[in-house]
């Protein structure tokens, strides 16, 4: 087969890093709200038909929308091996953290007003809270890690030997990325429920909202006056072909202060990014107290965008960088499949990918409209 | 077992992949069973159809909740436990499992919302083309997952590369078109249809044995009984025997799952029942049938099938022709540069690269497999033999409970056209207990597929001893624990909440003619004897 020829490894790496970001804020933007409102659901929710009211107005849609961390993990695999194989292998136990949450979710959604006991249901409650925080936090604090370099080496046969602990990653830097994220997704979280709930859950909603957008704001802002002040960037010393094999001990690589900057020097257009951040988190929160539910979702599905596009801006072409052997750092040039392999992938993903937002477009649209509390209570159609 | 990380990992992935794999074969079969019911609704207009529906797409709904529950930890724990595999052979087996993603599993789950919430918010037709999106979506999604599986039997259009030192596409539509996968992907949907088809006919039976629900439970057999024989010949006939021949290790799964210790003539014959003895290297007490296995493995008569001894000792050979090309890659990798490789290295490695995977056995022995002494050679090749007793036992059981699913199935087939379903009491009794029992075939055949292919993980690429994560055995034991604990939880909830939606029963929303409902709704006119033409729609 000759067509891959046709487009160059160069470019295909860099369209996979964008699809990686494309994949990422597609998580986190759907599946962002979801997790949000599970996380408001004891609060934004002070009874049963209040609860069923959170759970309903995103029950028929966050199946779909955890398929976008899903396929965001094979996507890793398929274009990223490498990455997903330190990643994955070296973070095991926070990815344990997050897998248990995400086993209990789909059931305690389903399972949850199955049966009639108080007592079933506030526990099934408490965990559908539980199953909302731990992800946005663990997410987070992945984030602040990949950002300080993680511990890890390559013996010459690519195996691979990750020297750090669980409790290493629950460093200072580490938790406030966490808590930006698990801020973020309350935004996200409240935006939605004040566009699909009414009465006293929206309004609720309302209020939390508001404090998390403003929260969402000055938490980034703090994490990038950390990250300028004390945190060291990575930056590559040698030559990278941009072509070359997907090998990440060829090259060299410094650990210096202000190499995660170095980016928006050279290209100062990419302070769209986390301007998109900032100004998102504040148009949120107008959003919000304007009661403009369309408006607040949009901005603070744009704030998400904006933060997650800043990370990706700054750290490239990192995508992993060692802390214990900078050379193994994995970089956008040196830790992709084979040409062949991400020119397949990039097919089948300009062929699918607008194919599904198709179609969840159109699910969405079906499904418009406010959460009815009332055929809740009369049990009509199936609800949560 | 040693308490090593590779028997830890290998554990903690054979107890989810068996655990998620109670949920996806019902997802399969029942989505299918489900949208066909839906379209008969459509098609006749009759409401008790849509009532089927809804009861039975209730119960797939508990099922799909653990089934993507369970399905989450399977996509992750490639990297978690297994780095080296993810690396050594991302290039190939990730596409499909992006793929499954983006084709697949997004279909799927986007719909199934939809499903349960647009019964009001969409037209039949609407809600029927939503019903068969979730059903192909879960068909096509296992045809991707397959096609993973099988590139890992028979690891076809990819070869190793020396510079990224892991295995990268060489032809696409090789991994696509690999005859295993193809053989897989029948056998395991129409495995999956088995199981659906036997859960439908067991419920159903269990409401003609209360006498309630016989309207529904009656059509739902005819449906069950149907599909559930078509299914139930095809995962028999169709087995995944045929894809058994086309690589050397799949020869030894074959010969370990008949216990065939020697190579026989052609037609060999098939061991109906006996006991594999490991240590001696024979079977005792052991009934032939001639020609059988021979038929079954080759679908010839002339087609000689080898036996184990044979295959350890080819294995022998491969292993000398792998360390010839361990060596010769160390010399390509040493070079440094591309002129620099000594072209005696890189000729003896085309023409050896192939076997590489076997220098790779030596590996649990020593760590340079060119310093290994022919006891390690010997001892390498004998591990290339699956765990034989078990294959054998499981193989059997399986086909065992398939033929006995085609008869089950094909009673009741007659008994539905000739419209006596209800007729034999202690029929609908054996359906009733007959549910578990795709469960335990189902299982059974993932144990073949997979114990059988140990020690490898890619057949003839990577032995499962090296593709393991660099992990504390404290750490994965420690996971093993939270997902036995959180799993076996889930279970009995989930257990719970099948049986109690079954017991409280489909709601009907009956139509005329009045006299066919009331029966079952009022103890006294339940009494009275049934009027034959009103079950007979």
């Amino acid at each position: 087969m000759i067509l891959h020829e046709l487009v160059t490894y160069e470019t295909l790496r860099l369209a996979w890093w964008l699809l990686l970001g494309v994949l990422l804020v597609g998580f986190a933007v759907t599946d962002g709200f979801d997790l949000g409102a599970n996380m408001l659901l004891p609060f934004a929710g002070r009874n049963d038909l209040e609860r069923r009211v959170i759970i309903n107005s995103f029950g028929p849609v966050w199946e779909g929308n955890q398929v976008w961390l899903i396929v965001g993990g094979a996507a890793i695999f398929a274009a990223w091996p490498q990455l997903y194989a330190v990643a994955f292998s070296g973070f095991y136990l926070a990815m344990f953290a997050v897998l248990v949450p995400l086993i209990l979710r789909p059931v305690a959604i389903k399972f949850r007003s199955k049966h009639e006991d108080a007592a079933w249901r506030a526990r099934w409650d408490w965990t559908l809270f539980v199953t909302g925080l731990v992800p946005a936090l663990i997410f987070g604090v992945a984030m602040g890690n990949v950002l300080q370099g993680v511990p890890f080496r390559l013996a010459p046969d690519m195996r691979i030997f990750y020297e750090g602990s669980f409790f290493g990653l629950l460093n200072p830097f580490a938790l406030l990325c966490g808590l930006v994220s698990v801020a973020m997704l309350l935004m996200h979280g409240s935006a939605w429920l004040q566009l699909k709930a009414q009465g006293p859950v929206a309004e609720r909603a309302r209020s939390y909202g508001s404090v998390a957008a403003l929260l969402t704001l000055v938490l980034y802002a703090l994490a990038g006056l950390v990250l300028w002040s004390w945190i060291d960037g990575y930056r590559v010393t040698s030559a990278l072909p941009t072509g070359g094999p997907s090998n990440p001990l060829l090259k060299t690589v410094a650990h210096q202060p202000g190499a995660w900057f170095a980016n928006y020097a050279a290209r100062p257009w990419l302070w769209i990014a986390p301007g998109l951040g900032l100004a998102g988190a504040l148009l949120a929160f107008v959003g919000m107290r304007m009661r403009r539910e369309g408006m607040a979702l949009l901005a603070s599905a744009l704030a998400i965008a904006g933060i997650i596009l800043s990370v990706g801006a700054s750290m490239f072409p990192f995508i992993l960088p060692s802390s214990l052997n900078p050379r193994a750092s994995l970089t956008v040039w040196d830790s992709s499949s084979s040409h062949l392999t991400l020119f397949i992938m990039l097919v089948v993903s300009a062929i699918f990918i607008p194919i599904i937002v198709a179609y969840t477009s159109w699910v969405y649209k079906v499904l418009w409209g406010k959460v009815d509390a009332d055929a809740i209570r009369e049990e009509r159609g199936h609800a949560y | 077992m040693d308490l090593d990380i590779v028997a830890l990992s290998r554990l903690q992935f054979a107890l989810t992949a068996l655990y998620h794999f109670l949920f996806v074969p019902l997802t399969i079969g029942l989505a299918v069973i489900v949208a066909i019911m839906e379209t008969v609704y459509v098609m006749t207009g009759r409401t008790i159809w849509r009532d089927m529906t809804k009861f039975w797409g209730l119960l797939f709904g508990i099922n799909f909740a653990m089934g993507v529950a369970t399905g989450v930890v399977m996509e992750f724990q490639f990297g978690m436990n297994w780095s080296y595999y993810s690396h050594y052979v991302g290039d190939v087996f990730g596409a499909p499992l992006a793929i499954e993603g983006l084709m697949a599993f997004f279909l799927e789950a986007t719909f199934v919302g939809l499903f349960f919430f647009g019964w009001d918010k969409l037209s039949k037709v609407g809600h029927l083309i939503t019903t068969w999106a979730v059903a192909i979506g879960s068909n096509f999604s296992a045809l991707w997952i397959l096609i993973a599986n099988g590139w890992m039997q028979n690891p076809v259009g990819a070869a190793f590369n020396p510079q990224t030192m892991r295995m990268e596409v060489t032809d696409f539509y090789a991994v696509l078109t690999n005859p295993v996968a193809q053989a897989k992907f029948v056998h395991t949907v129409s495995a999956g249809y088995t199981v659906a088809a036997i859960f439908v006919l067991g419920v159903s039976a269990w409401y003609v044995l209360r006498g309630r629900h016989l309207q529904l439970a009656k059509r739902s057999m005819t449906v069950a009984a149907s599909f559930g024989l078509a299914a139930s010949l095809s995962v028999v006939v169709l087995g995944d025997e045929s894809g058994y021949l086309s690589t050397e290790h799949q020869k030894m799964k074959l010969a370990a799952v008949e216990a065939m210790w020697k190579t026989e003539p052609a037609p060999a014959a098939f061991t109906a029942f006996g006991f594999p003895d490991e240590a001696a290297r024979e079977t005792h007490y052991a009934i032939h049938i001639p020609a059988v296995m021979g038929l079954i493995g080759t679908r010839s008569l002339t087609t000689e099938i080898p036996g184990i001894d044979d295959l350890v000792h080819r294995a022998e050979l491969n292993i000398r022709v792998g360390i010839s090309a361990y060596d010769a890659l160390q010399k390509i990798r040493e070079a440094g540069s591309d002129a620099a490789v000594p072209e005696s290295a890189r000729k003896i490695f085309e023409a050896n690269g192939h076997a590489l995977g076997y220098a790779l056995l030596l590996k649990r022995y020593v760590d340079d497999p060119r310093q290994a002494t022919p006891e390690q050679v010997a001892q390498a090749a004998l591990d290339t033999v699956p765990p034989v007793a078990p294959l054998y036992w499981a193989f059997r059981t399986m086909v065992g409970l398939g033929m006995f699913f085609i008869l089950l199935t094909g009673v009741f087939f007659v008994l539905s056209a000739r419209r006596r379903l209800d007729a034999y009491p202690w029929l609908l009794k054996v359906a009733v207990f007959a549910i578990p029992l795709p469960w335990l075939a189902a299982e059974c055949g993932w144990i073949v597929a997979e114990l059988g292919r140990q020690p490898w993980v890619i057949e003839g690429v990577l032995p499962t001893a090296v593709a393991v994560s660099n992990l504390g055995a404290g750490t994965v034991l420690l996971t093993i624990a939270g997902f036995t604990l959180l799993y076996t939880v889930l279970f009995v909830i989930e257990m719970k909440l099948m049986l109690k939606s079954i017991r409280k029963g489909p709601e009907e929303h009956p139509v005329p003619p009045p006299a066919a409902y009331r029966a079952e709704a009022d103890p006294e006119l339940a009494a009275l004897p049934r009027n034959p033409l009103a079950a007979a729609d």
